[in-house]
């Protein structure tokens, strides 16, 4: 769909806003409505916004398979080591009060760095479903 | 400091492994992996044995957030059994599972395998250590999901009907019991398994507490496929990759059961769930039911596998069978069955994946005079069909005779012959592969066929040594068995 | 108590049947998975309904707010939600997978041809 000249300019609009709004979900949720789901989900929408109007071979270059891989299993494992620094700091597993000062400092800190392995994970898997999805019986189609 | 975390390690280290394994994608590396992390789920669980039998009870507070506010896990006599089960099963499964994929799975896929395997270890890990009631949803779903990957990774396109088929009911049953805990976490505000065997003293007999209990029963026998809600299982276990197949057979219905266990005697009590409903009745048909008939239609396969499938259902019913007596020996006879069964049937599941690994069918038409070309192979099969029947000195003979004890107690002298004539049919079946491999000529398919190489036959032979051994020493299993009984049929202290 | 005042309950309930029919009227693969993600809402929907307190605020301490809604619901069922996620996308993924194999996702063609697979194999 390139070759629509107003997609092609509102969806360049649309996405770096989407981007910085999913950063503002992302780190809002301390605070307010939101999180790493709603964050990463939000990210993997413009990503797919843009491999709509621009194409999936082109999008594969600019975000890779080996990257999304990378992703999905690196949230996953950060939430996992957040959980394992809790026993290392002599608290129990996913034990946040001991990663600060007060503990209730450590609490944020610790669920600030598991949004974070949430949000990438999110962002991981969905683009992996559309990519899985939309790749599928048409790798020779360049459009 | 180790050890009081062994609790949150069981399920972290199989979790952790997974995504490790993605990372790397290297499938030697994962197989290792694989096998470091089996290997460390059954040293923790196995000290975790040992320290529930010195403590009672291990509780660790995920977060510190003290039950039942925050998520718990919680070992006692009656789940560290479960673990040490399936950390056992992972670990045979291990080295088998490396020429078994191999044979069975496009190479790019192996790391993914793996992957899926750990995480499927660390569901039913997580499922069988976790005291929250929705936690242990998420576990069953994190399970089941591996579990339809591995199956759909089979080599037929039957693998991808029969996953397909599994992820419907299989889901159906996960939302099943999800409704059930739901209306459970209306009436009494909490999720912690303890913590609502205390509330629902309250609300006993309100129809919501009812309905949740039948929610439940179904969900999780689906899960267990307890017959008539089997029709998922004889496929799935009959095209997933052999050591899938192993694994499965001998662990996920097994959880499936622990988690009826535990609803049934620690969250409702026995009372509750025998004395005012005719739970007992309907157990006891169901488990006949698939006693008899899905034993029957064993007999009846054309696929090895498919006959072991649909044997698994039968010997399903016995577990059943000693819920519903719900006395000391029935129990005792369910949980050591449990137990039994799963290697028994592991090992049973390995060696045929053995025979398919050279014969590249498990067709009863095809395995004619096998006897004479693997007859290790065949001879480890005969002793694990002996468990099936009951034979004394197995494993299976141990279970027979406590629930034979068991209704012996309920005073119904009928159920006691049910066990012994159920036997026969699986004389019946077994008898089928002997007569098979043993008695008949074999043919052209056959020739140049060697015996299964030692990396194969070598866990299953662990799995038939321990049939035996579990048949002759029973300290330990049916130690474990009467006191996890005796902590069931206790309800609340 | 009239009806109406429990009519997310009634909606609840019409869901789950709903969802739970297709799931086992229909033939069609993706059909079955669209009665299946129905039926899971039906979930979502009796878990969050009673977590609505009227005139309850979120549970974050703050002056002049005494009546907070229980959060727990909606933590449990954003799990649920991802858990759905994650079984539509596995079953969409097999039934592409299927498609490929079979050339159809219909239940009772692919009973057939894997009856004929069976009838070769007994024959062979």
């Amino acid at each position: 769909m390139r070759h629509y000249l107003v997609l092609r300019v509102i969806a360049k609009l649309l996405i770096p806003f989407m981007m910085v709004f999913a950063l503002y979900v992302q780190f809002h949720g301390d605070y307010g409505p939101g999180g790493g789901f709603q964050a990463g989900v939000i990210a993997a929408a413009s990503v797919v916004l843009y491999a709509i109007i621009f194409g999936l071979p082109t999008t594969r270059k600019v975000i890779p398979d080996w990257l999304v891989e990378t992703m999905l299993a690196a949230g996953v494992l950060l939430y996992a080591t957040v959980g394992l620094v809790g026993i290392l700091l002599g608290g129990n597993y996913l034990d946040y009060f001991v990663l600060g000062t007060p503990p209730a400092h450590g609490q944020e800190r610790g669920i600030f760095w598991v949004e974070m392995g949430v949000g990438i994970t999110v962002f991981g898997v969905m683009l992996k479903i559309f990519y899985m999805f939309a790749g599928r019986g048409r790798e020779a189609d360049t459009e | 400091m180790i050890g009081e975390h062994l609790a949150a390690l069981q399920v972290v280290v199989p979790l952790m492994a997974a995504p490790i394994i993605v990372l790397v994608r290297r499938g030697a590396f994962a197989w290792a992996l694989t096998m470091v992390v089996s290997i460390a789920s059954l040293a923790i669980a196995l000290a975790l044995l040992v320290q529930v039998r010195e403590v009672g009870v291990v509780s660790y507070a995920l977060g510190s957030w003290a039950p039942p506010w925050g998520i718990e896990y919680r070992v006692d006599i009656v789940n560290a059994f479960v673990l040490v089960l399936i950390g056992l099963l992972a670990t045979i499964g291990g080295p088998y599972a490396w020429r078994s994929f191999a044979a069975e799975v496009p190479e790019d896929q192996h790391y993914l395998g793996y992957a899926m395997f750990c995480l499927c270890l660390a569901g039913l890990l997580g499922i069988a250590i976790t005291g929250d009631a929705f936690n242990l949803f998420v576990f069953l779903e994190i399970s089941s999901l591996s579990t339809y990957v591995l199956i759909a990774l089979g080599r037929e396109r039957r693998a991808l009907v029969a996953s397909y088929q599994y992820l419907i009911m299989g889901t159906i049953g996960a939302t099943f019991y999800v409704i059930g805990v739901g209306l459970l976490f209306l009436m009494t505000g909490t999720l912690n398994l303890h913590d609502l065997a205390t509330r629902l003293g309250d609300v006993a007999h309100a129809r919501p507490v009812l309905a949740a209990l039948a929610f439940v029963t179904v969900g999780i026998s689906l899960k267990l496929a307890l017959f008539p809600l089997h029709f998922w299982l004889p496929n799935a276990y009959a095209y997933a990759p052999s050591v899938v197949s192993a694994f499965l057979a001998g662990t996920a219905t097994k959880v499936a059961i622990y988690v009826l266990l535990r609803f049934y005697f620690t969250v409702f009590g026995k009372s509750e769930i025998f004395d005012s409903l005719p739970t007992q009745d309907i157990f006891l048909v169901l488990s006949v039911a698939a006693m008899f008939v899905a034993s029957a239609a064993a007999a009846y396969q054309e696929n090895l596998k498919h006959l072991l499938a649909y044997s698994s259902l039968g010997q399903i019913g016995y577990i059943t069978l000693g819920i519903a007596l719900a006395n000391q020996a029935g129990l005792t006879g369910a949980i050591v069955h449990l137990f039994n069964h799963g290697v028994t049937k592991s090992a049973l599941f390995l060696l045929a994946g053995c025979i398919w690994f050279r014969v590249h069918s498990l067709r009863f038409a095809d395995l004619a005079g096998l006897a004479r070309v693997m007859p290790l192979t065949c001879a480890g099969f005969v002793v694990g069909g002996l468990s099936l029947i009951g034979v004394p000195a197995t494993a299976g003979f141990v279970t027979k005779w406590y629930l034979v004890l068991g209704a012996l107690e309920t005073g119904h002298w009928w159920i006691v012959f049910l066990p012994v004539v159920s036997s026969l049919i699986a004389v019946w079946y077994v008898w089928r592969f002997v007569e098979a491999a043993y008695f008949r000529e074999p043919g052209p398919a056959l020739i140049g066929i060697k015996e299964a190489p030692p990396i194969l036959l070598l866990p299953a032979y662990v799995l038939v040594a321990l049939t035996v051994y579990f048949g002759l020493d029973t300290s330990f299993t049916v130690g474990t068995a009467s006191r996890a009984a005796e902590v069931l049929l206790g309800g609340l202290r | 108590m009239s009806a109406f005042s429990h009519f997310s309950y009634w909606v609840t309930i019409f869901l789950m049947i709903g969802g739970l029919y297709i799931v086992i009227a229909r033939g069609n693969l993706v059909k079955k998975l669209v009665g299946l993600a129905i039926f899971q809402t039906s979930v979502y929907l009796l878990y969050i309904a009673p977590g609505k307190l009227i005139g309850g605020t979120a549970p974050i301490v703050a002056d002049g707010f005494q009546v907070y809604s229980n959060p727990l619901p909606h933590v449990l069922i954003l799990t649920a939600i991802v858990v759905g996620v994650a079984t539509l996308a596995l079953g969409l993924g097999l039934a592409v997978r299927i498609r490929e194999a079979y050339g159809t996702i219909e239940e009772d063609e692919i009973a057939d041809q894997d009856r004929a697979t069976e009838r070769e194999e007994r024959g062979a």
